[in-house]
This record gives structure tokens, C-alpha cells and sequence, in this order.
């Protein structure tokens, strides 16, 4: 029996860091909830969000990654080649030998110098490479890195996650403190063997234990997380402008933000699951593009990811000035929410290779 | 007024959990809660033999040997103990068992405890196990699950007494309220007629509602005899007027008659008989609500409703704790939630608390004799309890 488990503490680097630059990528494809329910409930039945986006036939994690790796260079201005790391952290990686990462790192130009990597952790893969990142830059082995959470979600036909598994996310320059847009003022993980969700080698398709996915999976790491980086840092819902926790669907970070004391107006922004569904890598950070994209020098912001496994990776950043002038300099989250083609199952099926033609 | 016999069998002590989604409760935990819980109640009484009711735990957890698990684990390691098995009639199987053992002279203080572990694993796999408790050979492999045969009772009672659906809203809106004042339950909402009909459907015509939840839960109680138990207990005293048990085919296309729960009515007469009381004597009946058809051919069986006629006590209120025959008045298997093979040792848990005057809110006025029915499959076995407080006590 362990009697002596150490107190939790949060990772604080010796070297402030933060975020240079961040860019979004939606893919254009809508598929209405309603759709789902139609083919498969008989048009009966709730649905958990509004609408989710889809990937195109001529993209996947690679394509994807490296629109929104652009924007973020767009907004970061710095060089390629000095980026020390590039990490992309994925469920739908469309090689399961070869990385995503080197395609990417190549294709943005911050090869041959750095180091490549695919994350892998459930809908938290990426927020362990921001956490990586922290560490790297904060101990002085880099400046800059690339932490990326991609993802073409999939969701068996006619499961309760086809509503929501969707296709989207976004990239972040990360680097030192002076030249960031928003700077880490702590981050911590939270880990146990919590086996509610997977997907065995070979299966197309992830299995996920009903409503155990619930209480003692999502909310349970999510505020265990979210409290103890608070509590650390002696902050409280009331410090945070703007809160963002990962999106299954709409109604979780809703509850679990509730839970944590937050109000609603304060996870507004960065609520795109009822608009986009459940990019998994991509889901909290892209909610946090979206509030990075409104938020004002000084706010202070919580980003709280879950993956399923299970953990929550939690931060807390305090906007800089710079942030208003230089996230103008590419395309808005909300810009690409809007750019929208609606799609019916049959396209759905289609452009998601469902249909099985040898 | 009811005397004491030295030879009463007695509750001296009952203890129950919540009824929910344990996700951090094992089976064995669970059972020691409750039965942490009902020791207390007893005092000072130590357990020489325990039964263990349970219905799932081979195919869920994949534990046999109940008996010796929860001994061990409660802290009673040595003690003779078993499993009692009887698909959802198990609790009240198990408490009979308890019962003849203490009749028998050879064990003074007897505990048994419900336990069931359900959310273990995915549905699918506990609508598998349900199945189980049907003829694997003629129903279950055709497909037919427990909802299917609950079905087919409904649709055929609909429609041999040409009823609609709403007939049966008055179970569930009993159940709920109930539930609502119950804080061990699973569901504490009480819900009206109109949520009711807007229910999905689960299996034409049985609805959302019309179907019990399956959960985890435990219920323990403490068993000895009257000559054993302390001269000024803290709570009157409840004995075992009657325990009995009978069997009906266990499957449905075996039937004469659809609608006519056989064990249940073999059962209640057997034990009317050994209580001498009759229907009417019956303050208080915990009955097996898994369906609301259940309920309605439940009161039928039990003579407090002519064949056709069990709807119209929910219909018009003698169901509720104010009314005629109370039922399900901790919420029922419907809102209290059902622990398959633990729902026995609930009724009884319950109906104890109703004989004690410990019901909270629902409490039903001076009851002073109850009775606690508990079904297996489609009713193939019933396991029937007639508990009353005895005065003076």
C-alpha cells in the first residue's frame, strides 16, 4: 500500500512561457445531429449537439494540421526553422506507422532541425504537447515548438458518438513568455487507468462504456484537474474571463464548468461543440483559439482538455498586450465556423469512406 | 392485537444503499455497506449464517461463491454462507431460507443481504444477462428479452380489457412520487401523467417509463428469533408472519392463461393461510413493479383486484400511500431503481420501515400488517412475506 503519495503540485518552468501564435482549421462540411437521427432513430430523440463538421475527400490530420500550423506561423511571426519541436497529437493519424509529424514539419519548413513527434492520448493527446512544450522551453532546451491537436473523428454509424465525432482543430506556436500572446501562469496533469472509451489496433471504430464515460471519467478528471491547478495558484472561477474544457458534446463542459463555479458567459466563447461537434485532440484547443480570438490584455483563461484512458491536462494564461494587434493577422475561428457547407448523410457517408465499394 | 411468540422470527436490524451507478463500488462493498448498516440496527446480534441474494454476479462479474466473498469481506469470516439464486425473486428467496433456517432451531441470528453489481458492464451485456432469467432454450434465443415478455403481457391485457396505454399511467406516477420522498432512490423526480404519455417507447407498448431501471444496489437485514432478541429494542418489533415461495412455467407460451400469475397467486394464498389474514388485512404491499404490467397483474393475483381490474387502482389512487392498498412506497423497482436478485431484501427492508413507522414522508398510517412480493422472470417464481408489528412492543 502506498501510504506516502505525494502531495500534488503543478508544473511551474524555471523561464515563463506562453503562446507565440495559434491558428484554427475547420474543415467547410456540416452534418446536421438531425441527419444522424434520421437514418438512425427514425428522426425520434435528442440530439447532444446542433450540427459537427466533416473532413473533405482531399483531407485528414496531415492537410488539416498544417492550415492551422500556418495560421499560427501567420500570427507568430518567426522563422520555421527555428521551431525546435513539432508535435501533433491525434486519434485519426492516417498512418498507423509514419508519423503525421514530419509531413508536417516539412511542409511549414521546420525541418531538419527539430523534433518530430505523434502524440497519442485520446482527445487529450495535444494538450500533453503544450504541456511538453512548457517544459522544453521553460528549461531553456528551445525556443519555439509547434503543438498541434488534429483530428478526423470517427464514430461507428448509428453509435451516440456519430452525432458528435467531427473533424477540426488547431496549432500553437509556443515559445518564450516576452513573445507570447498569452503566458502559462501554472499547468498540471491528472491521470488514472479509467478505461472508458478505446479503440483496439486494426478496429476501425472506438468502443466507449455508456454512461460511465460520464461522472467517474469526464468530470471526475476534469475537475480533480481544474481544482487542483486552482487551488495551487489560489485562483477561483471568479479570476477567469474566459474558461474552456473539453466538448464530447455540448452538454459536459456545460455541467462540468457549473460544477467548477464558473457561469456561463464564461465558457461561452469557447463553446463550439453545439456548432462543430467533437474534434477530440482538437477540442479544447480549439474552444481556445475561439477565446483568443475575443479575449482582452489581462484576462486570465483556465483550458482544461480530457482524454479518455483517462486524464486532464489544466492551464491557466494570462492574456499580454500583445494579443490585439497581432491576432488579426490570420483567419478568425469564427470566420471559419461561418464558412459553412451543409451536407446530408448519403454526402457524409460518402466523403467518410462508410461505404465499403470492394 | 398481535402478541409475540417466543418462536417468532424477527427483523431485529435492516440496512440499505442507494440504488445507482456505483462506479467506484464493487459488489463486495456494496454488500458490506448494507450490511454494515443492518448490524447496527440489530445491536449487539452476532450473524452465524449468511445468504447472499444475487442474480447477475456469475455472468457480470464473473464470481460464483457469493457465500464465502461476502463473509470474508464483512468480517464474519468462518460463518456459513451462501448464495440464494432465483433470478429477480432471489431477495425474498433468500430471506425465506434465512427464515426456515431460524425455524429450524440450528441457527439463532441469521443476515441476508441483496447484492447486485450492474454497471460492470455495457448494456447490451446486462440485457444479455437479464434474458437469462427466461427459458434459454424457447424465448431467449429467439431474442425475446425481459422488456419483449413485458410487452407481450401489456399489449395482450390492453387488449383483452380494451385499455390504452394511459391506464397504466398511475403506477409510475405513484412510484416517482414516492421515489421523490425516498432518499435511497435512484430516481427522486416525481413525474405526472403527461411525461408519462410522452415517454419513448422501449418495446411496444411498454415505455420508458413503464420499465424498471436496473442498477447497483444492496439491501442487508438481520434475522434471530423472538426468545433471542433484546427485551426493549430500540424500534417495535417486526416479525415474519409468513414466508412462501412457489413456481409457474418459466415460459410464457407454456401459459393457459397470459394473464394470470400463477406463482404469485400460489404463493399469497399459501401465505395468507400461515399469517390467517386475507387480502383486505393488507396495509401496506411491496409489490414487483420491473413493468407497470407487472404491478397491475400483481394486485390482481394477490386478490385486491378482479382479473382485468389491477389498472384501476393506480387509475384512481388506492395505490398511493393515502389510498386503499399502498404500493411501492419507497418508489418501487420503477423510481426506487431494481437491483434484480437485491429487490427482494429491499421490499422487506422497506416494508419493515412502514411496520416501525420509520417511512419518513410516505409513511402510511399505523400499518400494522404488510406484505412483500418479489418475482422472478415473468413471474415464473414469486416469493411472498407477510410481515406484521407486534404490539407492545
Amino acid at each position: 500500500m502506498d501510504q506516502t503519495r505525494a502531495e500534488p503540485s503543478i508544473y511551474q518552468p524555471d523561464r515563463e512561457v506562453g503562446i507565440v501564435g495559434y491558428g484554427s482549421y475547420v474543415p467547410r462540411y456540416r452534418l446536421p445531429a438531425s441527419e444522424v437521427a434520421r437514418i438512425w432513430k427514425g428522426g425520434s430523440g435528442g440530439t447532444p449537439i446542433q450540427e459537427k463538421s466533416v473532413a473533405g475527400l482531399d483531407e485528414d490530420v496531415i492537410t488539416m494540421a498544417i492550415e492551422a500550423a500556418r495560421n499560427a506561423l501567420q500570427r507568430a511571426q518567426i522563422d520555421p526553422s527555428v521551431i525546435r519541436a513539432v508535435w501533433v497529437g491525434s486519434e485519426s493519424h492516417p498512418y498507423a506507422v509514419k508519423p503525421t509529424s514530419t509531413v508536417v514539419a516539412e511542409a511549414i519548413g521546420a525541418t531538419p532541425h527539430t523534433l518530430a513527434a505523434d502524440w497519442e492520448f485520446a482527445c487529450k493527446a495535444a494538450t500533453e504537447a503544450l504541456q511538453a512544450s512548457i517544459g522544453l522551453i521553460g528549461s531553456g532546451m528551445a525556443d519555439y515548438t509547434l503543438a498541434i491537436g488534429m483530428d478526423t473523428a470517427q464514430g461507428r454509424p448509428g453509435d451516440a458518438l456519430e452525432y458528435t465525432a467531427a473533424a477540426g482543430g488547431a496549432a500553437y506556436v509556443i515559445g518564450p513568455a516576452e513573445e507570447s500572446l498569452a503566458v502559462f501562469e501554472g499547468s498540471y496533469s491528472y491521470a488514472t487507468d479509467t478505461p472508458d472509451f478505446f479503440r483496439r489496433a486494426y478496429e476501425k471504430y472506438p468502443e466507449h462504456g455508456e454512461r460511465f464515460t460520464g461522472e467517474p471519467a469526464y468530470f471526475k478528471h476534469i475537475s480533480s484537474a481544474a481544482r487542483t491547478l486552482m487551488d495551487a495558484l489560489g485562483t477561483t472561477a471568479e479570476d477567469y474571463q474566459h474558461a474552456v474544457f473539453h466538448q464530447p458534446n455540448a452538454k459536459f463542459p456545460q455541467k462540468a464548468a457549473r460544477g467548477l463555479g464558473f457561469k456561463p458567459e464564461q465558457i461561452q466563447a469557447g463553446l463550439l461543440s453545439p456548432k462543430i461537434g467533437n474534434p477530440y485532440a482538437g477540442s479544447a484547443l480549439i474552444g481556445l483559439t475561439a477565446v483568443l480570438d475575443v479575449a482582452q490584455p489581462g484576462d486570465h483563461i483556465l483550458l482544461v482538455s480530457y482524454g479518455s484512458g483517462a486524464g486532464s491536462d489544466a492551464f491557466s494564461l494570462r492574456v499580454s498586450e500583445a494579443l490585439t494587434a497581432r491576432r488579426e493577422r490570420a483567419v478568425s475561428t469564427q470566420q471559419y465556423l461561418e464558412r459553412r457547407t451543409e451536407i446530408d448523410y448519403a454526402t457524409y457517408a460518402r466523403l467518410r469512406g462508410k461505404l465499403i465499394l470492394k | 392485537m398481535i402478541k409475540s411468540n417466543p418462536d417468532d422470527i424477527l427483523i431485529a436490524g435492516l440496512g440499505i444503499t442507494p440504488v445507482g451507478e456505483h462506479w467506484d463500488k464493487q459488489l463486495r462493498t456494496l454488500a458490506l455497506e448494507a450490511i454494515s448498516a443492518a448490524r447496527q440496527d440489530a445491536g449487539e446480534l452476532v450473524p452465524e449464517a449468511i445468504y447472499v441474494a444475487n442474480s447477475l454476479a456469475p455472468v457480470l462479474s464473473s464470481q460464483t461463491q457469493l457465500g464465502a466473498l461476502v463473509a470474508d469481506f464483512a468480517g464474519l469470516r468462518g460463518v456459513e454462507a451462501y448464495t440464494i439464486q432465483a433470478a429477480e425473486a432471489s431477495g425474498g428467496a433468500a430471506v425465506r431460507q434465512a427464515y426456515l433456517a431460524l425455524q429450524s432451531g440450528r441457527i439463532d441470528v441469521a443476515l441476508v443481504v441483496g447484492v447486485e453489481k450492474i454497471s460492470e458492464r455495457p448494456s447490451a451485456e446486462v440485457e444479455d444477462a437479464l434474458v437469462m432469467s427466461g427459458d434459454a432454450d424457447y424465448e431467449a434465443i429467439h431474442g425475446v428479452t425481459t422488456a419483449a415478455q413485458a410487452a407481450l403481457l401489456m399489449q395482450r391485457y390492453m387488449y383483452e380489457f380494451d385499455l390504452s396505454q394511459d391506464a397504466f399511467a398511475g403506477f409510475c406516477v405513484n412510484a416517482h412520487a414516492n421515489g421523490a420522498n425516498n432518499p435511497m432512490a435512484m430516481f427522486q423526480r416525481a413525474i405526472d401523467e403527461n411525461k408519462y404519455a410522452k415517454a419513448p417507447m422501449l418495446c411496444s407498448p411498454v415505455n420508458m417509463f413503464d420499465a424498471a431501471p436496473i442498477a447497483d444496489g444492496a439491501a442487508a437485514l438481520v434475522l434471530t428469533r423472538a426468545e433471542l432478541f433484546p427485551e426493549t429494542p430500540s424500534h417495535p418489533r417486526v416479525r415474519i408472519a409468513a414466508s412462501s415461495q412457489a413456481t409457474s412455467t418459466i415460459a410464457l407460451h407454456d401459459r393457459q392463461d397470459l394473464l394470470t400469475f400463477n406463482a404469485a397467486i400460489d404463493a399469497t394464498n399459501k401465505a395468507y393461510a400461515l399469517a390467517g389474514v386475507q387480502a383486505k388485512d393488507v396495509q401496506v404491499f411491496e409489490l414487483h413493479d420491473r413493468f407497470s404490467i407487472f404491478a397491475a397483474l400483481s394486485l390482481e393475483a394477490c386478490g385486491f383486484a378482479q382479473r382485468g381490474e389491477g389498472w384501476k387502482l393506480a387509475k384512481d389512487g388506492s395505490i398511493r400511500p393515502d389510498g386503499s392498498i399502498p404500493i411501492c412506497t419507497f418508489g418501487g423497482s420503477k423510481a426506487r431503481g431494481d437491483s434484480c436478485g437485491a429487490t427482494g431484501v429491499y421490499q422487506i427492508a422497506e416494508l419493515c420501515l412502514q411496520l416501525q413507522g420509520r417511512a419518513g414522508k410516505n409513511q402510511v398510517p399505523d400499518v400494522q400488517t404488510g406484505m412483500a412480493q418479489c418475482l422472478g422472470g415473468t413471474g415464473a417464481t414469486a416469493a411472498t412475506h407477510i410481515l406484521q408489528r407486534i404490539d407492545g412492543s
